[in-house]
């Protein structure tokens, strides 16, 4: 495959006014939607707005959406389009527009903040946590997440129904709670702040988050869906809480 | 007068990588009111990028495993010119900031007996990596960023605000320090989002910036690498050492062009993967170099044997430093025996099951089917050297991380000495850690001694917006940023890059000036509204400046060491081991001098045998070495 000259629309303005402007555009064997848009910079649109780091689908910077479908611009190959295809490009919906394709994601800093945080057991020192392999992998895999935004803006919940922000954390968030009631050595209860301060009822496990993840989480399977499992389960009696907590490794699927 | 966002506090951090984060939490915890300022989303540092692992002597894999052995190695993969203070502490301190992570919950892959897991790194006599499979910087990042949210939490519980005590200015660039009467009295910023300017009246100011990489084409680095730290320190009155050496890191991705530069962790052979020609031959074995020699395996058969049996035999080159690495890649394909696109092959897919490479090295899998369409699984990677790392950095005290000027601290990659001419993988993240506690305690322990607080003069915040403004203002037919950094990126990449001479860094010294003339002349398009090409003219101003430095020192330093190595002059030489040289800027003018370092204390000296200390050191240094003593 040699170079060709493709046709992108990308949405340019702010939170005031803006339009889809088009820009025909050199591609090269290889190249992903960020180098394209970094070639727009260089050569037609110096001042387009765009967020990104890594380039290797390791930071979450770059997240937007690409012929309506939310992604990572830097891991979206040219070559799954074709070249006559005109490729559109566009903000996350879900948050607020600054400029072009950067979005005010602050939303999610504060719902993070809201999470409260890992409880370190007491009476154990650093340099004597002892867990196995089998009982921290549950949650190293929602700890892949590089928070690029992308389940919390395809959440039909809060998408599009900016009244639910405010009581819903997201997939994103109700997954870090997911992450902390399952941490070994976790030392507060979770489960009802869950439900009631977080939002997981609002959830109804359509999957929507799963599909968009880059990092392949599976956040309704194994976060979200034994999430609503163990609030549903003990109805918050202290005794299962206390329960679950001590046979975790079955527990974790229940 | 220039209207600006004000804001007091008792320490500022710039940098919110590592470093950064560790500095704040430390500052905090010390009862401060900390800003901690970011060029990109908080989580977002380059730290996030780090694969490997952390390296740290607890000796859960190997109990013969502790700082002395790990001390040794830093200072050997360093070539002897470390700043030996501080890889003693390092290597000291590392294992409790790794457990200490723990009780801020991070999970870290585990050994059969629960411990932390730690893997076999480059340089490293034993595994000794903590690691998270191949996303190592995510969970360190994302573990002190939830600290810092749980240190949040508490002040909020306690005053009803959350930003209380700890304030994270994300998306905030610094461009200028400011000093009265030679002390730090401020620091001036913008909003990447409006570009309005931010003033941070402070005592104290902790640059945890990271690296220089993005002055050079081929790069693992991102756009926040533009030396601003460097800069803004030498600015300020600060002094940079040992920036000559860069790390090239040996294996890069090189294909397609797009990806070129971007990582392939040295885990990959830290878990068994091997580079070989176009010959399928294995070549580390022809490239250990003399000081080396002896402690790497000779036979392919012993390598292989080293993996299970690591007390028995000795470790595969293809585990020696980096710069060796990458100068062996470098050779091979110049000698012709390179991969169809330049490169050469790194190979796992032959010596691990399919389920045992996704498990262990899960991104690098997942970015080379994205990326590059290879199945690591089933064939080998394309691979070459990438600019990675910068040794050099700012000068500071090893114990506190204050730079020369009062209430300056720095630390992480923006800091100079302590890996000396090059660094060992795992190494940086475990230097995140150590000294971003203590620059963050070396910063409050300044603001509690100080008495006055220098006042900031509204003279200089004027000129500091000025100067960010002055793009907006270029002659019409001006340059355009883009082109001016893309050149700057060749030039360093063909003229200062892995094999330099003389004459090619003068051309570059050269191209240097012709690009700061042009950088005068850069006009910018657009608002100040999330800017990108605006934003680029002003990192512009740092490159030239951190890229000078390195052209130059490149220059003076007539010998190869580590991550400086002369075509011109091949060998290593003893009088120049104990010679750092430190730049320093008077209005545009950089100079760089050579100072020699403080010898290294006795009882570290004697850790290492007199035989191996011979080569690197010069016959008047070891006089008073018990072994020859004797
Ligand atoms: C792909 C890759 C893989 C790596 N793998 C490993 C590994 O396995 N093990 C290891 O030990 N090391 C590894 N390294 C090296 C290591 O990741 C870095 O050296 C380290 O993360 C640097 O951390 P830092 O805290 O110094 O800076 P960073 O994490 O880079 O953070 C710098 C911060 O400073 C901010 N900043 C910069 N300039 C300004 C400014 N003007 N104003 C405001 N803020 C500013 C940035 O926004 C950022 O927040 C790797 C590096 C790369 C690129
Ligand atoms: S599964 Fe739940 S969280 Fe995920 S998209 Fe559906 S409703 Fe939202
Ligand atoms: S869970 Fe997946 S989609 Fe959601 S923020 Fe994390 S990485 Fe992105
Ligand atoms: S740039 Fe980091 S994920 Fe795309």
């Amino acid at each position: 495959m040699g170079s060709y000259q493709a046709s992108f629309r990308v949405w340019r303005g702010d939170d005031e006014s803006g339009a889809l402007q088009d820009y025909t555009v050199e591609v090269n064997e290889g190249e992903v939607i960020l180098d394209i848009i970094h070639r727009l910079q260089a050569t037609q649109a110096p001042d387009l707005a765009v967020r990104w780091n890594c380039k290797a689908g390791k930071c979450g910077s770059c997240s937007a959406e690409i012929n309506g479908r939310p992604r990572l611009m830097c891991m979206t190959r040219m070559s799954t389009f074709t070249e006559d295809e005109v490729i559109t490009v566009t903000p996350m919906r879900t948050f607020p527009v600054i400029r072009d394709l950067v979005t005010d994601v602050s939303f999610n800093y504060e719902k993070a903040r809201e999470i409260p945080s890992f409880a370190p057991p007491e009476g154990v020192a650093p340099g004597e946590y002892r867990m196995q392999q089998v009982d921290v992998e549950r949650s190293q895999e929602f700890r892949k997440c590089i928070e690029c935004f992308l389940c919390q803006n395809t959440c039909h919940v809060v998408r599009d129904h900016e009244e639910n922000k405010k009581s819903f954390a997201g997939p994103r968030f109700l997954m870090r709670v997911a992450e902390l009631d399952m941490h070994p050595l976790d030392a507060k209860d979770r489960q009802k702040a869950a439900q009631e301060e977080h939002g997981l009822g609002f959830c109804n496990i359509t999957k929507c988050c799963t599909e968009v993840c880059p990092e392949g989480i599976h956040i309704t399977d194994n976060a979200l869906i034994p999430m609503k499992e163990r609030v549903v389960d003990r109805k918050y009696d202290p005794v299962v809480w206390l329960g679950n907590k001590l046979f975790k490794r079955s527990g974790s699927k229940s | 007068m220039t209207e600006i966002e004000r804001h007091s506090f008792d320490v500022v951090v710039i940098g919110a990588g590592g470093a950064g984060l560790r500095a704040v939490i430390e500052a905090r915890q010390r009862g401060f009111r900390v800003a901690v300022v970011s060029k990109s989303l908080f989580g977002k540092a380059h730290t996030v990028m780090a694969e490997g692992g952390c390296a740290a002597s607890m000796g859960n894999a190997n109990p013969n495993d502790n700082w002395q052995v790990h001390f040794r190695d830093t200072m050997r993969g360093g070539k002897f010119l470390n700043n030996w203070r501080m890889a003693e502490l390092h290597a000291k301190e590392a294992p409790d900031r790794v457990w200490e992570l723990e009780t801020y919950g991070a999970l870290f892959d585990r050994t059969k007996d629960g411990k932390i897991s730690q893997r076999n790194f480059g340089g490293h006599t034993y595994p000794r990596l903590a690691h998270v499979g191949d996303r190592t910087g995510l969970e360190l990042i994302r573990t002190m960023q939830q600290k810092i949210v749980s240190l949040q939490q508490e002040d909020f519980a306690e005053t009803g605000d959350y930003e209380a005590k700890v304030k994270v200015f994300a998306e905030c660039t610094v461009t200028e320090l400011l000093t009265n009467d030679g002390k730090i009295s401020g620091a001036v910023a913008y909003w990447r989002e409006n570009g309005k300017f931010v003033l941070f009246e402070t005592p104290a100011v902790v640059l945890a910036t990271g690296g220089i990489g993005k002055s050079f084409k081929v790069t693992s680095n991102s756009w926040e690498y533009t030396g601003d730290g460097h800069a803004l320190a030498m600015r300020a009155g600060a002094t940079l050492i040992n920036m000559e050496f860069v790390q090239f890191h040996p294996t890069g991705m090189v294909w397609p062009p797009s990806v070129k530069g971007i990582l392939v962790t040295e885990g990959v052979r830290g878990d068994g993967g091997v580079l070989k020609n176009s010959d399928d031959k294995r070549f580390m074995f022809e490239y250990i170099p003399d000081v080396f020699k002896g402690q790497y395996a000779e036979s392919t058969d012993e390598a292989d044997r080293w993996y299970d049996d690591a007390d028995n035999n000795r470790r595969t080159p293809d585990l020696l430093p980096r710069d060796e690495v990458a100068r062996a890649i470098n050779s091979e394909v110049k000698a012709g025996r390179g991969s169809p696109h330049g490169g050469v092959f790194l190979d796992i897919a032959s010596r691990l099951p399919a389920e045992e490479i996704k498990r262990r090295l899960p991104s690098m899998y997942h970015q080379f089917k994205e990326l590059a369409d290879v199945d690591i699984t089933k064939e080998p990677m394309e691979v070459g050297p990438t600019c990675h790392y910068v040794m050099g950095g700012i000068e500071v005290d090893p114990d506190s991380g204050a730079a020369t000027v009062p209430g300056l601290f720095a630390a992480g990659e923006c800091s100079g000495g302590m890996h000396g001419s090059n660094r060992l993988g795992g190494n940086s993240l475990s230097d995140l850690l150590v000294f971003g506690r203590r620059a963050g305690l070396g910063a409050a322990t300044y603001v509690e001694e100080l008495g006055e607080r220098p006042a900031v003069a509204e003279s200089d915040v004027d000129a500091a917006v000025a100067r960010a403004l002055a793009p907006f203002d270029g002659p019409a037919d001006g340059e355009n940023p883009y082109d001016v950094h893309a050149e700057l990126q060749q030039s360093m990449n063909d003229l200062v890059g892995i094999i330099r001479k003389a004459e090619e860094i003068e051309q570059a010294l050269a191209r240097l000036e012709e690009l700061k003339k042009r950088a005068q002349q850069i006009v910018v398009k657009g608002d100040r509204k999330f800017n990108p090409g605006w934003h680029l003219a002003m990192d512009l101003r740092n490159m030239l400046l951190v890229s000078e430095c390195v052209a130059r020192a490149a220059l003076l330093r007539t010998e190869s060491r580590g991550g400086h190595t002369r075509d011109d002059f091949p060998g290593m030489d003893a009088e120049w081991r104990n010679k750092l040289l430190v730049c320093s800027v008077q209005g545009d003018a950089v100079d760089v001098s050579p100072k020699e370092q403080v010898p290294m204390r006795q009882d570290l000296l004697e850790l290492f045998e007199l035989g191996e200390l011979e080569k690197y050191y010069t016959d008047g240094e070891l006089a008073a070495h018990p072994q020859r003593k004797a």
